[in-house]
C-alpha cells in the first residue's frame, strides 16, 4: 500500500454552516445546535421559570392542587400574526387562560407547543415571544413546558401556537354551560365582535381602514373577581368563534333552556358596527377573544356587573338577556322594534355579502 | 345623521306602525323585490308587527338564487382548470353546483379567491400573468357598473388574462315576468332602493300604468321599510298605481348617470334563464361584442353541461310570490342552508334562508 501523505490541514476544507440566521430553517426543529441555539436565545430570556429552566422533559405543576383539577387545550393560527390590539403569541396565551378560567378556577400553568414555518423571521418570533411572556404576566400565569417544530415553507402559515393550561378549582363552585336557570340573567362583560373584525380589517382585502383594536385578552383576574362576589355562579363561557350567537346556543342546549336577548342592549362599538354593515356580518356571530358570558340569579346580576364594571376588562358590561324555560335548547332575539325572532348558530364562515 | 341608528328607532318605527294599521282596510298582497329587503324584515321581525291582511311576499332580487344551476357548474368546470384563479363574491363560494361548490374544489387544491370587488380581480390578473384570472360577475344593476369597470380597466390596461362570466340580470324584467304571469298574487311593489340608486325609476312608470300597481321604491332599514309599506298601502286603499319613492335620501328619477353609461359602454340586453323561474326575454346583461375577449364562455372550451333541479323543491313558486317557504315539503327537514336543494336556500339572502334563519316567534 503506497504510503499517502496527508495534506496539512490549514484549517477546515469544507466551509463550516452559517450558525447565525435572521430567519426560521430546517434544522432549529432538528433537535440539535441551532434548536438549542433558538431555545436558549429566543425562548428562555423570556419565558425563564424553575420548572421550564430545570431542563427536563416535565415539569411539575406548581401551585396549590388542592382543588379539583381542570385542564383544557387550544390551537392558535391567525393571519396576519400581528393585529391592532394584539398578536398570535397574546392571542396564545390569552385563549387557553380564559378557557381554564371559566371554570371559575385558578390558572396554575401553561404549556406551549410551536409549529414554525422555514423562513419565519426570527425578530418575529421574538416579539410573538415576547409577547406571550407578557401577556402571561399579565395574567400570572407561567408556562412551565414547551416544544418547537419546524416545517418547510408552504406547509404553515409561518406559526401556529398551540398552548395547554391547568386549573385548579375550589369546592363550592358548580360553574358549567349545562347550569343556566330559567330567571337567570345573561350578563356580557363589553362590546361584541372587537377581535373577529380587527383581524379582518388587519388583512387589508376589505379596503377599509377601520380603527380596530381587538379585544384579545387573559380574564382570569376579572373572572376571579366575579367569583369572589358570589359562588351562585351558573355558566362563565367566553364567546369566540362562533360570535355571542353560537356560544349562547351551546350553553341552551346544554343546560335545555331558551335564552332571550335584547336587540337594543347589546353593546357594538360604532366602528364594528360600520364595518359590519358594510359587509354584510352580525357582531352577534363575530369572533370575541377577551369577553366573557356570565349566566347567574338575576338577583345577583347588579351586584356582579358594578364589580365588573370596575376591571379594565369590564368596563362595559351589561346585561342583555335572560334565561327563560320556554323554547329549550333555543336562543331568541327580541329585535329593537319589537319583533322576536330566533337566533341561530353560526353555519359554515361568515363569507362578505355581494350587495 | 348617521344613516343607521335613526332608521331604526324603536319610538319612529311605532308611530308607521300605528299609521299603517289605522290606513289599511282589506287585505293586500305586497312584494319586496330585493333578497336584502326580505333579509331585514325577517331580521328585524317587521312581519311579525305588521297588520294581519298585509302579506308580504317575497321576490326573486337575490341574484346568488336566480343564477341558473348551468352557470354555476360552468363556474366549477372553470376553476377546477389547472392554471385559473378564480374569483367571487363570497357568498357564490357554498353554493353547490350539481356535484360540488367552490369551497370544496378550493380545499381540494384550485385556486379561488374571494374579493370583495371585481376590480380585485383585475389586480390580480396583473400580478399573475401567467394565470388566467376569471371573475364570477354576478348580480343587479347594482353590481352591474363595477363590474363594468372592471372590464374598461382591464381593457385600459391591455390585459390578456382577464375574464367574466357573466350572470347580470335586471329587475324590470323580473317584475313584467311576475306579474304578467296568469297566477300572479302581487298587487303592490317596493321596488330595491340600492338598484334604484343606480338605474333611477323612471323605468318603473310604465310597469306600474300597465298592470295597475302601486311601486313604492323603497329602502333597506326598518323605517324605510315601514314607510315604503305605508305609501303602497295607502296608494292600494285608494285604488291608485303611482311610482313613489320612499327612498329620497338616496334615490332620484334619473339615477346614476355616469354608472348608467358605464354598464352601457360594456354590456347589452340579452336574454337570460333564471333559476326556479325560467327564460325571461331581455331579463341580462351580456358583454358588448367589442368586449368579447373578456367572455370567460368564450374563453374556455367547456363540455356541454346538463343539470337537473330537485323535483320537490318549489324555488321557482317562491320567487314568484306564490308560495311560502313553509309550504315546502323539503324546507327545514331535507332543504337547509347546509344541504339546500334549490335556488331560495342556497344563499344567505335567499328567501327560504332567511326563514330558516330568522324563523320568527310566535309571543305569547
Amino acid at each position: 500500500m503506497t504510503d499517502h501523505k496527508l495534506p496539512d490541514m490549514q484549517g477546515p476544507l469544507c466551509p463550516l454552516p452559517y450558525n447565525h440566521y435572521d430567519r426560521i430553517v430546517l434544522g432549529h426543529g432538528s433537535g440539535g445546535t441551532l434548536t438549542s441555539e433558538l431555545v436558549e436565545k429566543v425562548f428562555l430570556p423570556y419565558f425563564s421559570n424553575p420548572a421550564l429552566l430545570a431542563g427536563d422533559d416535565f415539569a411539575d405543576i406548581p401551585g396549590d392542587l388542592s382543588g379539583r383539577l381542570v385542564v383544557s387545550t387550544d390551537a392558535h393560527i391567525v393571519s396576519p400574526l400581528f393585529f391592532p390590539g394584539g398578536d398570535i403569541g397574546r392571542l396564545a396565551v390569552s385563549g387557553t387562560v380564559n378557557d381554564i378560567a371559566v371554570s371559575g378556577g385558578t390558572p396554575l400553568c401553561l404549556t406551549a407547543s410551536f409549529i414554525l414555518e422555514e423562513g419565519l423571521k426570527i425578530s418575529d418570533l421574538e416579539k410573538i415571544v415576547r409577547s406571550m411572556a407578557e401577556t402571561a404576566f399579565e395574567a400570572g400565569v407561567p408556562i412551565v413546558a414547551g416544544d418547537t417544530k419546524v416545517v418547510e415553507r408552504g406547509k404553515a402559515d409561518g406559526i401556529f401556537i398551540s398552548t395547554t393550561g391547568v386549573a385548579s378549582v375550589q369546592e363550592g363552585l358548580a360553574i358549567s354551560g349545562a347550569n343556566a336557570h330559567p330567571g337567570d340573567a345573561v350578563l356580557i362583560s363589553g362590546t361584541l365582535g372587537d377581535h373577529g373584525m380587527a383581524v379582518l380589517t388587519a388583512r387589508g382585502e376589505l379596503g377599509l381602514a377601520a380603527d380596530i383594536c381587538s379585544d384579545v385578552a387573559p380574564l382570569n383576574h376579572l373572572i376571579k373577581k366575579i367569583t369572589e362576589v358570589t359562588q351562585e355562579i351558573h355558566v362563565l363561557r367566553d364567546p369566540t368563534r362562533g360570535g355571542v350567537a353560537t356560544t349562547l346556543n351551546e350553553i341552551a342546549q346544554q343546560s335545555k333552556v331558551g335564552i332571550t336577548i335584547f336587540e337594543d342592549q347589546i353593546p357594538v362599538q360604532p366602528s364594528v358596527s360600520s364595518a359590519c354593515e358594510l359587509l354584510g356580518f352580525d357582531p352577534l356571530y363575530v369572533a370575541n377573544e377577551g369577553k366573557i358570558i356570565v349566566i347567574l340569579p338575576d338577583f345577583l346580576s347588579l351586584k356582579v356587573l358594578n364589580v365588573m364594571r370596575h376591571d379594565d376588562h369590564g368596563k362595559k358590561a351589561c346585561l342583555i338577556g335572560r334565561v327563560q324555560r320556554d323554547s329549550p335548547g333555543s336562543v331568541l332575539l327580541r329585535t329593537r322594534i319589537g319583533g322576536t325572532r330566533l337566533l341561530g348558530k353560526l353555519s359554515g364562515e361568515l363569507l362578505p355579502r355581494i350587495c | 345623521m348617521r344613516y343607521l341608528e335613526e332608521f331604526r328607532d324603536a319610538d319612529l318605527v311605532q308611530k308607521v306602525l300605528s299609521r299603517i294599521h289605522n290606513t289599511v282596510k282589506n287585505p293586500w298582497v305586497i312584494m319586496e323585490v330585493c333578497g336584502g329587503q326580505t333579509h331585514s324584515i325577517m331580521q328585524n321581525g317587521i312581519d311579525q308587527l305588521l297588520p294581519d291582511n298585509i302579506e308580504l311576499v317575497h321576490g326573486p332580487g337575490c341574484p346568488v338564487c336566480v343564477t341558473p344551476l348551468e352557470l354555476i357548474d360552468k363556474a366549477l368546470a372553470i376553476a377546477s382548470l389547472p392554471g385559473v384563479i378564480f374569483c367571487s363574491f363570497g357568498d357564490m363560494l357554498r353554493v353547490p353546483g350539481s356535484s360540488t361548490d367552490l369551497l370544496k374544489l378550493r380545499s381540494q387544491g384550485a385556486q379561488v379567491k374571494i374579493v370583495y370587488s371585481p376590480l380585485d380581480a383585475v389586480r390580480i390578473a396583473q400580478q399573475n400573468p401567467d394565470k388566467q384570472v376569471v371573475f364570477f360577475a354576478i348580480g343587479f344593476e347594482t353590481t352591474a357598473p363595477v363590474n363594468a369597470s372592471s372590464v374598461l380597466y382591464a381593457n385600459k390596461l391591455g390585459l390578456q388574462n382577464f375574464s367574466l362570466l357573466v350572470s347580470q340580470v335586471t329587475v324590470p324584467a323580473a317584475m313584467h315576468a311576475i306579474l304578467g304571469s296568469t297566477d300572479n298574487r302581487v298587487q303592490g311593489f317596493l321596488a330595491a332602493g340600492h338598484v334604484c340608486t343606480i338605474m333611477g325609476y323612471h323605468q318603473y312608470h310604465a310597469i306600474s300604468k300597465r298592470y295597475g300597481v302601486p311601486i313604492v321604491v323603497t329602502g333597506f332599514e326598518p323605517l324605510d321599510l315601514l314607510q315604503g309599506i305605508l305609501m303602497a298601502v295607502v296608494q292600494l286603499e285608494n285604488g291608485s298605481s303611482q311610482v313613489e319613492n320612499a327612498y329620497s335620501r338616496l334615490v332620484n328619477e334619473a339615477g346614476n348617470i355616469p354608472a348608467q353609461k358605464m354598464l352601457n359602454d360594456v354590456f347589452e340586453p340579452c336574454d337570460r334563464n333564471w333559476r326556479g323561474i325560467g327564460m325571461i326575454p331581455a331579463s341580462g346583461l351580456c358583454l358588448r361584442k367589442k368586449f368579447a375577449r373578456f367572455n370567460a364562455e368564450e374563453h374556455f372550451e367547456l363540455a356541454d353541461i346538463t343539470t337537473k333541479e330537485s323535483e320537490i323543491c318549489i324555488a321557482g313558486h317562491i320567487l314568484k310570490g306564490i308560495k311560502k317557504p313553509t309550504q315546502c315539503p323539503a324546507f327545514g327537514s331535507l332543504c337547509t342552508p347546509q344541504h339546500p336543494l334549490g335556488a331560495t336556500m342556497v344563499s344567505s339572502e335567499g328567501t327560504c334562508a332567511a326563514y330558516f334563519r330568522y324563523a320568527s316567534v310566535k309571543q305569547e
